[in-house]
């Protein structure tokens, strides 16, 4: 469901597979697994991520199908709390993870895949083809995460004008010139030779407002150092 | 009438309605306990001015620097002498914040970490052109910003994308980039003209004839995030002082 691999100094983090990535337990957990292997790098000089996908989809948000193919309504209510837990706990990992991260957005990104887009530090996207849309869908905590007090009216937004609104850091011809400027700014973030943990901690720290809404608790995960894993 | 404030570090004079202070010699005007203590003198004595109508306060600083952050020399990696001069300078802070007149930073040289959270400590900054930098340099240096920073930083520029860029990628601002971004009002050629701009623009504010008492007290409303930050800040520090002592 995806693959985690180095190039040079960086990690590159793939959404594998032609269809839509929607996230369901099983891809959320595989990208966990993934984050958790990164955090058990050495942390100085850092290294840094970027997330990317394969295909005309980023992510299209959570598997509605499979929260509604439940036998009962119950069941289905239990799916769709899981699956959004499980998301905020992904957001957790990556807003605690121990070096820059960027999203390579070479698809469509809707609802929750453009939320895990913008879980990242540095949001690229290919300007050719794919929209981010936000649908009118109650997605319950996730509207908290919306960076910049940005609140996205409008129903589908190109990659132009997502530069526009400083949602997204840049755009570019193609997928894999997407890619190509994403591996460039991954270099010369770990050119930097910053500290791991202390770029998480200092992204927590202008991050903290997100953290309270998706329930992260400071306390528990120690903010001089000490664990930068997710309690989730 | 100029006042030595402390072994040299700032002098404090008045002229006409307004007061300057500076911070002297060629150095990097490091944020040391006796530096600080210098400034918060000088404060205090400001305190103890008639407040209606208020007068305006002008902060700026000989040489290449405004100022370049904590003395880390001087605190050679005791956590108790960082501990210090970061207490100390949260007082500082909470002394800015309730001063009874407008304050403007005539930032003629590079301000960088603490240095440059001493400029936004004041309801104006003004900057030199082409040379100097606001600098948050503590990802360079491998240090955590205190959540009290980023409390300011936030009242002081409304842009989120600012702020990260400010933090998260140690950015190095030009004045005009500054002002760009908001967080400078206005730049200038020279140290000269920087300086003068803001007694123009300290003798403006003068004209209002603002309650000192009121401004002050109308500007801890508008930073009591920040006030809350440092008290917290504080709180949390002396908990690890007293857990630290237990064992």
């Amino acid at each position: 469901m995806c693959t985690l691999e180095k190039q040079g100094n960086l990690y590159i983090l793939t959404l594998t597979g032609p269809g839509e990535h929607r996230l369901n337990p099983k891809l959320i957990d595989s990208i966990q697994s993934a984050l958790r292997l990164l955090r058990d790098q050495p942390l100085y000089p850092s290294s840094a991520l970027i997330t990317t996908a394969h295909g005309k989809f980023f992510c299209n948000g959570y598997d509605l199908a499979w929260g509604q193919s439940a036998s009962s309504a119950p069941i289905t209510q239990s799916r769709f709390q899981l699956m959004s837990l499980k998301f905020r706990s992904l957001i957790s990992d990556l807003i605690s993870l121990p070096m820059p991260t960027i999203a390579a957005v070479t698809g469509h990104s809707s609802t929750a895949g453009f939320m895990l887009a913008l879980g990242h530090d540095y949001v690229l996207m290919r300007k050719d083809r794919g929209f981010i849309y936000m649908s009118e869908l109650d997605i319950g905590c996730d509207s908290c995460l919306v960076y910049g007090d940005v609140v996205l009216t409008a129903a589908k937004l190109t990659a132009e004008m997502a530069v526009e609104r400083r949602i997204v850091h840049s755009a570019h011809e193609s997928a894999q010139a997407t890619v190509e400027a994403a591996v460039g700014l991954g270099n010369e973030l770990v050119r930097r030779k910053w500290d791991g943990r202390v770029y998480a901690n200092n992204r927590l720290v202008v991050l903290g407002e997100v953290l309270d809404k998706i329930g992260f608790d400071e306390t528990v995960e120690g903010q001089n150092g000490d664990s930068t894993k997710s309690k989730l | 009438m100029r006042q030595k404030q402390g072994n040299q570090m700032c002098t404090l004079e008045k002229r006409g309605n307004i007061y300057i202070l500076t911070l002297t010699g060629s150095g990097e005007h490091r944020l040391n306990p006796t530096l600080i203590d210098s400034i918060r003198s000088a404060l205090r004595r400001l305190h103890a001015e008639p407040t209606s109508p208020c007068s305006a306060l002008i902060t700026t600083a000989h040489g290449k620097f405004f100022s370049n952050g904590f003395d880390l020399a001087w605190a050679q990696s005791s956590q108790q002498r960082l501990q210090l001069m970061d207490s100390k300078l949260k007082l500082l802070a909470s002394d800015f914040i309730s001063l009874p007149m407008p304050t403007i930073a005539a930032v003629t040289g590079h301000a960088s970490a603490a240095g440059m959270i001493l400029a936004l400590c004041h309801d104006y900054v003004l900057m030199k052109k082409d040379r100097g930098f606001l600098y948050m340099s503590e990802m360079d240096i491998r240090l955590v910003i205190p959540e009290w920073f980023m409390a300011l930083l936030k009242c002081k520029t409304g842009d989120p994308n600012v702020r990260r860029e400010v933090i998260m990628t140690a950015a190095k601002l030009t004045a005009e980039m500054a002002v760009v971004r908001g967080i400078v009002h206005s730049a200038h050629d020279s140290a000269e003209e920087t300086v003068d701009a803001a007694v123009r623009l300290g003798e403006e504010l003068v004209k209002r004839g603002w309650d000192g008492d009121v401004y002050g007290k109308n500007r801890m409303v508008l930073l009591s995030e920040v006030s809350k930050k440092i008290e917290l800040d504080h709180d949390t520090v002396e908990e690890e002082m007293k857990t630290k002592s237990k064992l």
